[in-house]
Formats: C-alpha cells, structure tokens, sequence
C-alpha cells in the first residue's frame, strides 16, 4: 500500500518537473517575439543594453514613425504584398486541385513515371533553376512585375500541395465518383460538386500554408522586384533596416511586428490545419 | 459492345492528362527548361548584356583555380549544414518524445513551439535576431547578469554561423510535428508485449520506436538537408555574410555573382556545383540509410 503510494508520488513529481520543463522551454521559444513587440514601444536607448521585457518610458509614435518612415508609407507595402499574394494562394489551390484530382482519379500513360517526376522536383533545389528562370522572365518582360509569382502558380508550380491534396484524394472512398457517374455527373462536376466541399481541409491548410510562405518570401522578391514602389513587405523591412541604420531601432521592430501579425493571426485562429496539413504529407512546414 | 467501352477508356486518359496538363505544361517550362538551360548556360560567358559565347570549361576552371570564396562559401555552407540540420532534428525529436508521453496541455505547447516555424525565413525574425545577438543585445545581457562574459554571437568570426544555425534550430517545430505523428501511428501492442517480455524502458526506444522511426527521420534529414544548403535570408540580412566572410553562404555567393554582377553563366556554373554537391549528400544519406533504416516489410 505505502510501496504503492511511494510510487505514485514519484510519478507526480516526474510529471510535474516535465511541465516545469515544457513550460521553460515554451517561455524561450516565445520570449524573442514578445520582446520585440514590447521593445517596439522603447525609447531606442533603452533597446540595447537592458533586460526588462516592459519599457520604463513608453513611446507611442515609433508605430506612426515607423510606418511613414521612407519614400512611401508601409500602407502601400502591406497592399503590395496582399496584391501579391493572394492571386498566387487562389491559383496554386485551383491548379494544385486539378493535378492532384488528375493523378489521384485517372489512369493515363506514363501516369506512374510523371507522378514519380512530379514528387522528384520536391527535392529540386531552387537554386539550380533560379538564373534561367531570371533570364526567361526578362524574355518575357515579367521583371519588376508579380508575374514570376502568379503565373507559375496557374501552372501547378508547387508540387508540395499537389502531393497534399493526392494524399486527401486517397482518402476519398472511389465509390463517391461511381455513383455521381452512374447520376449522370461528368467528371469536372465531380471535383466541383462532390469533392470539392470534401477537400476543404485540405484546400485550407494549402491556402494558409502558401500565404505564410509567399508573405515571408524574401529571396525571389529580392531578386524580381526592383523599383520601391512596388516592394512587398519584406523588401521594405530590408530597405528600412539598411537607410534607418542611424539608429531608429524602435521604428524597425514595430514594423516588424506589423509584419508577422498576418502570419500570427492565421496560425492561431486555424493551427490545427497547419498540423494536419504536415502530418499527412510529413514535409517541412 | 466492347468497342464502346475502349473508347469510354480512351477518353478518361484523355481527361485525366487534361487534369494534369497545367503542371506538365508549368514543369516543362519553368522547371525543366531552367533545370538544363543552367546547364548550357554554365558553359557560356552570358551577362545579360552582351551576345552568348561558348567558353568552354572557363567557368568552372576559374571557380577551381581562382575563385578563393568559392571554396570559403562552400566550407561555410557545409559547416552550416552539419550544425544546423542535426541539431534541429535531435531537438525536434527529443521534445517529440517527451510530448509523446500522455501529458495534459499537450495541444498549448505544441502550438507555442510550432509558432517560430512559421515565421521562419522572414525578413522580420533576421531583423529579430540581429538584435537579440548584438554584443549588448538581450542575450548577452542575460548572460552579464550571471556573470558570464558578453559574447560576440555575431561579431566573432568563430560563432557568428552558429549563431545563424540556432535561428534554424528555433523553427524546430515542423520537423517535430512531423516526428509526433509518427510516434503516434506506432501500434500501442509493441510496448504491451515489451513489457510483458520483461524489457527496460530504454530498450524499448532503442529496439521499438528508433527503428519504426527510422524511414520518418531519413525523410525529414533528406528534406532539411537540401532547404539548408540553400539558406539565404539569415545570411544575408543578419550579418550580410560577415564578419569576415565567415557566414558568406553559398546562396549568397551565388546571389553575388548572378544578380549583383550579373555574371549568369558563371552563376550557373556554381549553381550546377551546388547541385552535384546538394546530390553527393543526399546519395550518402541514402547509402548509408540501407544500414540504419528499418522498413516494416523487410524490403531495402
């Protein structure tokens, strides 16, 4: 009975020094965003060389400075990079949607050896095909444009969500596409009506997953995107970092924060997609 | 009948390469063509500016002979590698684990530690960490008021790329994710049978979950491999490849030589290098997964 006991109170003392761990960890995984939206309302001497997370003095117009800091204000930055992005999201699930239903649903010749070439160029590094892309979107007349983002997505050009939405269609029992066809549904009225609404899971991690990633690109807008008036967020961040190097610290870190609330908002009102979304293609995130 | 019925057929392989035809049509032309075209145009002496002439193997002899941050960029960038994807995946896997254990609250700390992957590779997080790291940023305050000495996390030559992998070692989340779903799919009736065999807790990880993880981890090492070969943000925004070339990552050289000098069929060139590099790594890894990897049906 006390053996018992003894044992028992071990047990709780083991769980409860595991929650002391999680939660520590937790404490350093989050603490450097919450510095830096608190230091966003610090005068700058008080940025560097101070430990506290509250700001003794609170400055309230590094936001407001912040924002109107450069040629233009980061009003059109943001706009520039909805204007962006969403065109790409809405392309990439509809033609990852088409693909996938294509590979998930029919036979076709060489549907294994495409469906293998498609997985393979997962693993393709981007930095292999970045100088002729370059250079074909010159020929195009696509530089200081967001074509080099949208028109690759019309074409499917992300073989992480067709992957995805293959996995979902798996899971679709084919009886559902014998019985529409039996109905008299043709096969686009299958996708649209019967899969569609089924795959919204599905479609919705894709959608968030691409936002994330096109908002944070900074490497492909770094390199298309030339003239200020058309820079994305995270160009505008970089250029403000560079001229505001004098010492406005607080400005950078309020629009940084500004930066990441889209991010931060979409992942926690639906991070559940996010886990689902990685669980069943088990790839990065 | 019969006829009908092929032509019925005939007509779904139709539709079904219908389907598909935006991404045959988007991989053909801006993946494929791209893929070979760098290959010709590494051969060439192209610019942007000037007429395309064949040079021969003048680029990569150069890259061999003459180029000294070449090899700097690549020893960097392998360095980076070899830190930073181990430590990511030990870490993920590891909290995994602990995860794994029937704990309360597991969904709030997994949504606290997933939250820095997805900010991963943004302008805003370097920005971050440019501060956090600066010799009297945050860190290196907390570390003086424990009496350790301030530490040149970015201005020292020797630490400033390990100080780069720990932001990649923060975004260990997804990779953790990853692992927990796998940890979840293992049958329950192992560990039964384990216990009733009479077999430790630690014999256990070592013959039951290792094992049936196994395909899991060479999938996400492959993956993590090849993103990190190609970072480019951390470097470039945080320390802009310094202090002394000693972040000078091979993205950013490549970078350098297309987009700032405009020297594209030398860009190639290092490009296709990283890539035959990118491709000796991932062979190795596979090599020698037949060793270490267990697949449920035998098969290799």
């Amino acid at each position: 009975m006390q053996q018992k006991r003894k044992k028992e109170n071990k047990k709780a003392v083991k769980t409860a020094l595991t929650h002391v761990f999680l939660i520590f960890l937790g404490l350093i995984m989050i603490y450097p965003l919450l510095w830096m939206f608190f230091s966003s309302f610090k005068p700058n001497n008080e940025i560097f060389g101070s430990l506290g997370l509250l700001p003794k003095q609170v400055i309230w117009d590094s936001y407001y400075r912040g924002w109107n800091s450069g040629q233009f204000t980061y009003g059109l930055y943001f706009k520039n990079s909805f204007i962006l992005v969403t065109p790409v999201v809405l392309f990439t699930l509809i033609s990852s949607a088409l693909v996938a239903y294509g590979f998930a649903r029919f036979n076709f010749p060489f549907r294994k050896t495409l469906f293998s070439i498609m997985i393979s160029t997962l693993m393709l590094p981007n930095a292999v095909i970045i100088i002729p892309r370059y250079i074909l979107f010159n020929h195009f007349n696509w530089l200081n444009s967001y074509k080099p983002f949208t028109i690759p997505s019309i074409f499917a050009c992300h073989p992480f969500f067709i992957f995805m939405m293959v996995q979902f269609f798996r899971g679709l029992p084919r009886e559902l596409d014998e019985s529409a066809t039996i109905d008299g549904c043709n096969t686009f009225s299958i996708l649209v009506r019967i899969h569609t609404p089924l795959l919204k899971p599905a479609l919705f991690s894709a959608a968030i997953f691409q936002f994330i990633w096109t908002w944070n690109d900074f490497f492909n807008s770094l390199i298309y995107i030339n003239s200020v008036r058309k820079y994305t967020i995270s160009l505008a961040l970089r250029m403000t970092l560079d001229t505001a190097a004098a010492a406005n610290w607080n400005e950078i870190l309020a629009m940084s924060t500004l930066a990441i609330i889209p991010s931060v908002l979409i992942f926690f009102f639906a991070q559940n997609y996010f886990v689902e979304g990685i669980a069943t293609t088990g790839i990065k995130g | 009948m019969k006829g009908h019925r092929m032509g019925e057929r005939k007509r779904r392989q139709y539709i079904g390469l219908l389907y598909i035809s935006p991404w045959l049509l988007g991989f053909l032309i801006f993946q494929l063509y791209p893929f070979v075209s760098s290959f010709v145009y590494s051969f060439t002496n192209y610019n942007m500016t000037s007429n395309i002439k064949f040079v021969g193997l003048k680029n990569y002899i150069e890259i061999f002979t003459k180029d000294s941050q070449f090899y700097n960029s690549l020893k960097v960038t392998i360095f980076y590698v070899l830190m930073a994807v181990p430590m990511k995946l030990v870490f993920a896997f590891f909290i995994a684990m602990i995860l794994n254990i029937r704990i309360k609250y597991v969904n709030y700390y997994r949504t606290i530690y997933y939250l820095p992957s997805i900010l991963g590779g943004s302008v805003a997080v370097s920005v971050l960490w440019r501060f956090l790291f600066a010799d009297n940023g945050l860190i290196n305050e907390i570390l003086s008021s424990f009496g350790v000495h301030k530490i040149g996390w970015l201005s020292s030559p020797k630490i400033a790329l390990f100080t780069i992998s720990l932001l990649t070692v923060w975004q260990f989340g997804s990779s953790m994710v990853i692992f927990l779903a796998g940890l979840k799919q293992i049958p329950k009736e192992l560990y039964e049978a384990a216990t009733v065999d009479g077999i430790s807790k630690p014999g256990m990880f070592f013959r039951i979950t290792l094992p049936l993880l196994t395909p899991i981890i060479l999938f996400n090492l492959v993956m993590q491999m090849i993103i990190a070969f190609q970072e480019f943000t951390a470097s470039f925004v945080i320390t802009s490849g310094g202090p002394m070339k000693s972040t000078y990552l091979y993205a950013m050289k490549l970078y350098d030589e297309g987009f700032l000098f405009m020297k594209m069929g030398y860009a190639s060139a290092l490009s296709w290098i990283l890539f035959i590099v990118i491709m000796i790594f991932t062979a190795l890894i596979f090599k020698s997964s037949e060793y270490w990897t267990y697949y449920e049906d035998g098969g290799k």
